[in-house]
């Protein structure tokens, strides 16, 4: 069971969290091949280690955060707001 | 298939005849082996579908040189941690053609191994609680049926019939409309399928290497050369990967990236009981299923986790959702005690079908993306994949499976047959 702590509502239970993945880099619809775009529809680096990923505290203050967490333990080291600062 | 007669003849070496007559212990199932510098097929993971390929490269193409390479102990991946249903009612007609293959080679494991698979067809019964799971059941009845797969829609009254703890009352918060019913489909000893592979495989020929890690895969000018392992190398010119729940870390030793994300799948067992349950439940809509076991355990499942991970750490979200869910469906177990709960990995696609086929290395193949599905699939994966190898040529059965399909974009869409129903 996961333990975050979320800039804006302190700690609280992982189930409150919806996971999004590791974001990758949107090719431009305008100029990639049909191969580009599917790679990154599909393939997934899946690592066993620390990864940074976009998690939304959906039964919370619906902020989107990127957190540093490590697969192989679920260890979370950094939890911060995608984008930066809060407003 | 022909040569199945000759070896259900061989006399039963695990009676209890046999134990007060040897007096001593019976001998190692399997052997411990020197690890070759070369071999002609590398198989790696020691799950059932390496093991089942490892049996039928030797038994139906008389490919013995072959090492199945395990980093832990045989049967420690999903293949000794799944619960255990075997069905054929799929969505799609790929699918379910080729599952039904599986169930039936399960149908023959046990007199083809000559070990007790305890294969149990007790069937497989899917709820529906709401209009549309009621209609994805009628097609799905309706593929079964063209595939010549015994499938169909009942009503409430009738599953009271095969399950009467059921609680089919209008009443219930999510009442039940209707279930699909697949009589073949059932539960099987999952450790024994494993062991009974494993001895088959190493009476034929097979080496299996336990405690041995591929730690990496050696591949020259995109054609794949051997492996590297925690005991040394080894050369071959075929290498497979089957190691289901880390095929992404496999496949990355030979530069070869999946659509693929690892997810933990739970499952808990409650205190044996007398015996009350005969089919096996599935309600999506309550994300749980539930079947008993020949010893009176309740075994339950659900899905995945809601987050991709390598950790086989059970959750308490898990279980206390679960126990809700279950007393939804049968109030009467509300007294019954869960045991212990558990982990595996499991290697999800996107379109819940798996990746079965050549990679753009030359001769490894990948046989993978089982997700939360692929003990059912073992023995036909494992028939499949060694037809493969041997003829070098892809099986009608599995060519829908390729990886090329995410790239040509015809992916399977089976989620809506495989996301809670295991
Ligand atoms: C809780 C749960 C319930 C399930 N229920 C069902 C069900 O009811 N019905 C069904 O059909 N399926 C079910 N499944 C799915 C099923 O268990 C798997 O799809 C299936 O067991 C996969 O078999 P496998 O042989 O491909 O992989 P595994 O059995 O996972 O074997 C892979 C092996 O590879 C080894 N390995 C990994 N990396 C390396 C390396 N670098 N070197 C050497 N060895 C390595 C691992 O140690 C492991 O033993 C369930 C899974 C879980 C977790
Ligand atoms: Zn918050």
């Amino acid at each position: 069971m996961l333990l975050i702590d979320c800039p804006y509502c302190g700690p609280r239970n992982g189930s409150e969290f919806a996971w999004q993945g590791v974001p990758s880099p949107r090719p431009d619809p305008a100029s990639t091949t049909p191969l580009e775009w599917r790679r990154y529809l599909y393939e997934e680096d899946n690592l066993a280690g620390w990864v940074e990923e976009r998690w939304k505290h959906r039964s919370g203050c619906r902020a989107y955060l990127i957190i540093e967490r490590h697969t192989a333990t679920n260890e979370i080291r950094a939890v911060r707001l995608l984008g930066g600062t809060p407003l | 298939m022909s040569n199945k007669g000759a070896r259900g003849r061989l006399p039963a070496r695990f009676s209890a005849f046999d134990l007060m007559r040897r007096r001593r212990s019976w001998p190692q199932a399997w052997r411990e082996r020197d690890l070759k510098s070369t071999y002609d097929v590398v198989l790696i993971g020691g799950g059932l579908h390496g093991l089942a390929t490892a049996y039928y490269l030797a038994t139906n193409h008389g490919i013995t040189d072959v090492a199945v390479i395990e980093k832990s102990y045989i049967g420690g991946g999903g293949s000794g941690r799944n619960t255990a249903i075997v069905r054929s009612n799929y969505l799609t007609p790929e699918g379910v053609r080729f599952y039904d293959r599986s169930v039936k080679l399960y149908e023959e494991l046990a007199v083809d191994l000559n070990f007790n698979v305890m294969f149990e067809q007790r069937g497989h019964m899917t709820l529906a609680h709401n209009d549309s799971s009621l209609r994805t059941m009628r097609w799905r009845a309706e593929v079964n049926k063209l595939e010549g797969v015994d499938s169909s829609v009942i009503t409430p009254s009738e599953i009271k019939q095969l399950a009467p703890y059921i609680d089919v009352s209008d009443h219930s918060r999510y009442p039940i409309l209707g279930a699909l019913w697949h009589p073949p489909g059932g539960i099987i000893r999952h450790d024994a399928v494993v062991w009974g592979y494993a001895r088959a495989a190493d009476a034929a020929g097979a080496h299996i290497h336990q405690n041995t890690e591929v730690t990496g895969i050696d591949v020259e000018q995109e054609k794949v050369t051997g492996v590297t392992t925690s005991r040394g190398k080894i050369s071959a010119p075929i290498v497979v990967n089957c190691t289901a729940g880390w095929s992404s870390l496999v496949a990355a030793l030979a530069g070869v990236k999946l659509p693929i994300v690892t997810r933990p799948l739970q499952a808990a067992v409650t205190e044996p009981v007398q015996s009350f349950l005969d089919p096996v439940i599935v309600s999506g809509s309550l994300h749980v299923y539930v079947s008993q076991t020949a010893r009176g355990e309740l075994v339950f499942g659900a899905s995945v986790d809601p987050f991709g991970s390598y950790s086989t750490r059970g959750s308490l979200d898990f279980i206390e959702g679960l126990a809700g869910h279950v007393l939804e469906l049968m109030p009467s177990l509300g007294r019954m005690r869960v045991l212990r709960q558990w982990a595996g990995l499991c290697d999800m696609t996107p379109d819940y079908a798996p990746i079965i086929g050549p990679t753009h290395v030359g001769g490894f193949y990948v046989d993978v993306g089982w997700g939360t599905y692929g003990f059912k699939a073992g023995p036909a994966a494992g028939e499949s994949l060694a037809q493969m190898i041997a003829t070098n040529s892809i099986p009608e059965l599995i060519a829908p499976f390729g990886v090329e399909r995410f790239a040509a974009g015809t992916l399977m869409g089976e989620k809506g047959a495989a996301s809670v129903g295991h």
